[in-house]
């Protein structure tokens, strides 16, 4: 069982921080909620108070993580060009889906959107973890900024979302593939 | 503090929300840059080739450097100016979400083929 150095980043990119920041996102928006509620039951004590802004500046960090490893680790070795006269394309994801009429959608719609709303979700989450962080539990007293809270919080979710499906879609049809070969177990012989 | 903020709980906000005003509205507005600067990249070969900061990633390197540092300096200025102030929350937040709206329909490739 092997893998290459180039899969383990477009590992690391997707299911370490694209993937673990989706699943964090649906433990803080229930936080967010009862953080930001004006209703007394429930009230968080200051541990949880600081465990959720903690949990938010883990969020924070994973969606950078994520962007800056895709568009700076990953991007390059999908958008790399083909040599002139080049037939095999498997080192050349994007040449490879732009190569056939039945993939080409995933460059042209699934890359070229998620190459780019991706970024929403850091910018958005970063600003409801300074709010929280800044405000704490005085935010219940401020209407109008919890809802905006929780919309950037939603909509830094549904872009993480899109650039996660396009993202694992992408990868199916076209992997990132190449760099020196990272070997995880010998198996058994038969 | 507007009168709306104040209704909303018996308890009178303690901090103003100028601080949370200036952070969602600079979210909003870098966004956006971020969203108009990926359209004008996509359709102007001027502006695409200028927005190649590091050449293995392409106009992405300049797209999103660009709007970064929008949205930084915006938000600096925003949190310097209103701080300590109370701001019409109702209103910002109708345009930064109306921001962030457009943004990502403006991010959308089929629509970006619209321009």
């Amino acid at each position: 069982m092997e893998i290459t150095a180039r899969a383990l980043w477009t590992l690391i990119h997707g299911m370490g921080f694209g993937a673990l920041y989706l699943l964090a996102f649906s433990g803080s928006l229930v936080e967010l909620y009862r953080f930001t509620t004006s209703s007394a039951s429930g009230e968080p004590t200051p541990g949880q108070e600081r465990f959720f802004k903690f949990y938010l500046l883990a969020m924070v960090v994973l969606a950078w993580a994520a962007v800056l490893t895709g568009a700076y680790v990953i991007y390059p070795w999908y958008r790399a060009a083909a040599p002139p006269g080049t037939t095999d394309l498997s080192m050349f994801p994007q040449r490879l889906l732009m190569s056939r009429p039945k993939t080409i959608g995933w460059h042209s719609l699934g890359m070229e959107w998620k190459e780019h709303v991706a970024w929403f979700a850091p910018i958005s989450i970063t600003m409801v973890a300074f709010v929280l962080i800044r405000y704490g539990r005085d935010l219940k007293n401020h209407r109008h900024l919890r809802a905006a809270v929780l919309s950037f919080a939603m909509a830094s979710f549904v872009a993480a979302g899109i650039a996660g499906f396009c993202g694992a879609m992408i990868n199916k049809y076209a992997p990132v593939q190449g760099g020196s070969t990272i070997q995880l177990s010998r198996g058994e012989e038969q | 503090m507007t009168p709306t903020d104040r209704d909303a709980s018996p308890n009178a906000p303690a901090l103003t929300n100028g601080s949370g005003a200036a952070a969602m509205l600079a979210a909003g507005i870098g966004s956006f840059a971020l969203a108009v600067l990926a359209c004008a990249g996509d359709k102007v070969a001027a502006v695409k080739n200028s927005l190649i900061f590091y050449k293995p990633t392409g106009p992405l390197s300049g797209v999103t450097t660009t709007a970064i540092l929008i949205w930084i300096g915006i938000w600096g200025i925003l949190e310097w100016r209103w701080r300590n102030r109370s701001v019409g929350m109702g209103r910002i937040s109708v345009i930064a979400l109306a921001l962030l709206g457009l943004s990502l329909v403006l991010t959308f490739p089929p629509v970006v083929d619209l321009f």
